[in-house]
């Protein structure tokens, strides 16, 4: 009998360490599928950040590098200079991205280098233990906001895409979610036409995928799921930023 | 081949490509500048990379993720420069990638100045960045020097995984003189296959290779540093250079002193030779790892009463003289800070001073 659904073979059989209800799990699968269906498994690079993802390299079944927090770009840009055969992403989380890597991600953003971003948005730090982040929501209370994030004090909370979108080098910009399979179906196809473009050797892509992070939000994960879709998807739209068509 | 003059920072760079070093990340800083600037019209020629960061943080993280890739890279900076690299430094050694890093030192702390300095010894000798690791450390005392100490760091990084330091300083940097480039010194890359994560195709096998510095899961970070320590006690049996003056004589004081120091001091000791005060130097030209049986030898020769070590910097080194001296001579410091070379005159006047202070 077919075997019509199984593991990527971009995916090790380690079991991963992260909390029920977490997103990096499908995430990681949605990666591994566009691995293996590109058939780049032997010339893919990933590169893992600093946070609950730290760990990744024991996921997935390919060359990975460890990167230093929020340095995945500049890690990523490193490999792909010096070998353009390569297929080379990034997995990031919103405090290693947006907070102590924004620097890198810009830059390497705007030169336009070829390789990929996965961003993983669930509003806190998770491995640290649940500290706030940019993209934390207003009045959100995290460990350093006991009382909410307080936009008089901290600002509004950071919209990576269309932030690196307002930049002009070419580059495909989109954020999808994974909170449920209807998004899910979408944020595949969007990792996969990120993989393509960085094939083809057309431009730097990020893809930020707006996810959940129960432990930290102290909620259910059902309860986190139902909050990520009337709490964040609002403010965090989902959609293409921007595409090298345009 | 003959020689040519050349600029001490567009010779370094040039040597870095005659060693076979074909890719280039950095980011521009006084005095160094000019190395980026040579290297951005001289990498396109040999088909080589150059890119400029946008940072040197950033700049040493594409240096981590290129040669852990498998190539060949190196960078430079100077001083302040070198502090934002020293954490990107750090993840090289606990991940064991090879890259090699130029400081053309400037005064400091802080912004400190342009002019030359050896500020940086304790930085590049002792830390700079954290946890448990070393630098392999060259300071060369002229452009021909650093040519030859650029092409060797190459090797010497593959050889033991680990980063290399090039402890040049302004003056090095910006200083002409003539070079010869040593021929037939591009060695071929060791096999990065057994670590490098080059991609399973080019291995041609199914077996992942990862790059990583975190060790969470019972000693296996204790495992690692040891592993580093091998590495750097290895490199203090083979890897030690060093250079003497006047050392032949029945010296009444010894100077130690590297980098740009040591030539005013070859000069002063011409002077002190022609009064009949014979001093003597010991040079090392590998600052980790430090030759202390040389100094040690040379520091306990009879004839020897006093023992100074020179240096533009305001007491760095003077603290590895003390060590490897054990007591069994006075151990002086001389040194400025600022961006001032002193004039050999004034090397002169300090010998004579401690030498009056420590009669036999």
């Amino acid at each position: 009998m077919a075997r019509v659904f199984q593991k990527p073979k971009s995916l090790t059989s380690t079991y991963t360490h992260y909390c029920p209800g977490c997103t990096h799990g499908v995430i990681h699968r949605l990666i591994a599928e566009t691995i293996d269906e590109l058939g780049i498994q032997g010339r893919t690079v990933g590169i893992a950040p600093v946070g609950c993802a730290v760990l990744a390299y024991h996921y997935f079944n390919c060359d990975f590098q460890e990167a230093a927090h929020g340095r995945a770009p500049a890690m990523a840009t490193g490999i792909k200079r010096v070998r353009p055969d390569l297929m080379v992403f990034t997995y990031q989380g919103d405090g290693d991205l947006a907070s102590i890597g924004m620097g890198e991600i810009i830059h390497a953003a705007n030169r336009g280098e070829k390789f990929t971003t996965i961003f993983v948005n669930n509003t806190v730090y998770g491995m640290t233990g649940g500290q706030m982040a940019p993209t934390t929501m207003p009045n959100q209370k995290t460990t350093t906001s006991p009382n909410g994030r307080d936009i008089t004090n901290c600002g509004m909370p950071v919209k990576v895409a269309e932030l690196i979108a307002a930049l002009q080098t070419p580059a495909y910009i989109t954020r999808q979610s994974v909170i449920k399979p209807k998004y899910i179906i979408k944020a595949k196809k969007a990792i996969r036409k990120a993989f393509e473009y960085q094939m083809a050797g057309t431009c730097f892509s990020l893809v930020e995928l707006v996810s959940t992070c129960p432990t930290n939000w102290g909620k259910t994960p059902l309860e986190a799921v139902q909050w990520a879709e009337t709490d964040l998807l609002p403010y965090y739209q989902l959609g293409d930023c921007k595409t090298p068509d345009e | 081949m003959a020689k040519v003059l050349m600029k001490g920072n567009e010779a370094i760079g040039e040597a870095a490509i005659r060693a076979g070093c074909l890719n280039y990340f950095g980011y521009p800083i006084t005095p160094q500048s000019e190395i980026a600037e040579y290297l951005s019209r001289r990498m396109p020629e040999v088909n080589g990379m150059f890119l400029q960061a946008e940072s040197e943080v950033a700049a040493s993280y594409m240096i981590f993720g290129a040669a852990a890739a498998g190539a060949r890279v190196f960078t430079t900076s100077s001083s302040p420069g070198i502090s934002l690299m020293s954490e990107g430094i750090s993840y090289c050694a606990a991940a064991q990638c090879p890259a090699v890093f130029v400081n053309i030192m400037r005064g400091g702390p802080g912004l400190g100045g342009i002019l030359p300095s050896q500020g940086d010894y304790f930085q590049a000798t002792k830390g700079g960045g954290h946890g448990d690791y070393h630098l392999l450390v060259m300071a060369p005392y002229s452009v021909q020097e650093a040519v030859e100490m650029v092409m060797k760091a190459f090797p010497l990084a593959e050889k033991y995984r680990n980063p290399v330091i090039i402890l040049g300083d302004g003056l090095i940097g910006q200083m002409m003189e003539p070079v010869e480039f040593p021929e037939n010194l591009v060695s071929q890359p060791t096999n990065k296959d057994e670590w490098a994560t080059n991609g399973m195709d080019t291995r041609k096998t199914t077996q992942r290779n990862l790059v990583r510095s975190l060790f969470l899961v019972g000693n296996s970070l204790e495992e690692n540093n040891r592993c580093l320590k091998a590495k750097y006690d290895q490199m203090k049996k083979e890897e030690i250079q060093c250079a003497d003056y006047n050392i032949d004589s029945d010296y009444e004081a010894l100077i130690v002193s590297y980098g740009t120091m040591s030539r005013v001091c070859r000069t002063a000791i011409d002077l002190m030779k022609k009064e009949g005060i014979e001093v003597g130097m010991v040079r090392p030209q590998t600052l980790f790892p430090y030759p202390d049986k040389i100094v040690q030898q040379a520091a306990w020769k009879p004839s020897c009463r006093v023992v100074t070590s020179m240096e533009l910097s305001m007491g760095q080194m003077v603290e590895d003289v003390e060590r490897v001296v054990q007591g069994k001579r006075p151990v002086t410091w001389f040194g400025v800070a600022g961006g001032i070379v002193p004039a050999p005159e004034e090397i002169v006047n300090e010998m004579k001073r401690v030498l009056h202070a420590h009669q036999s």
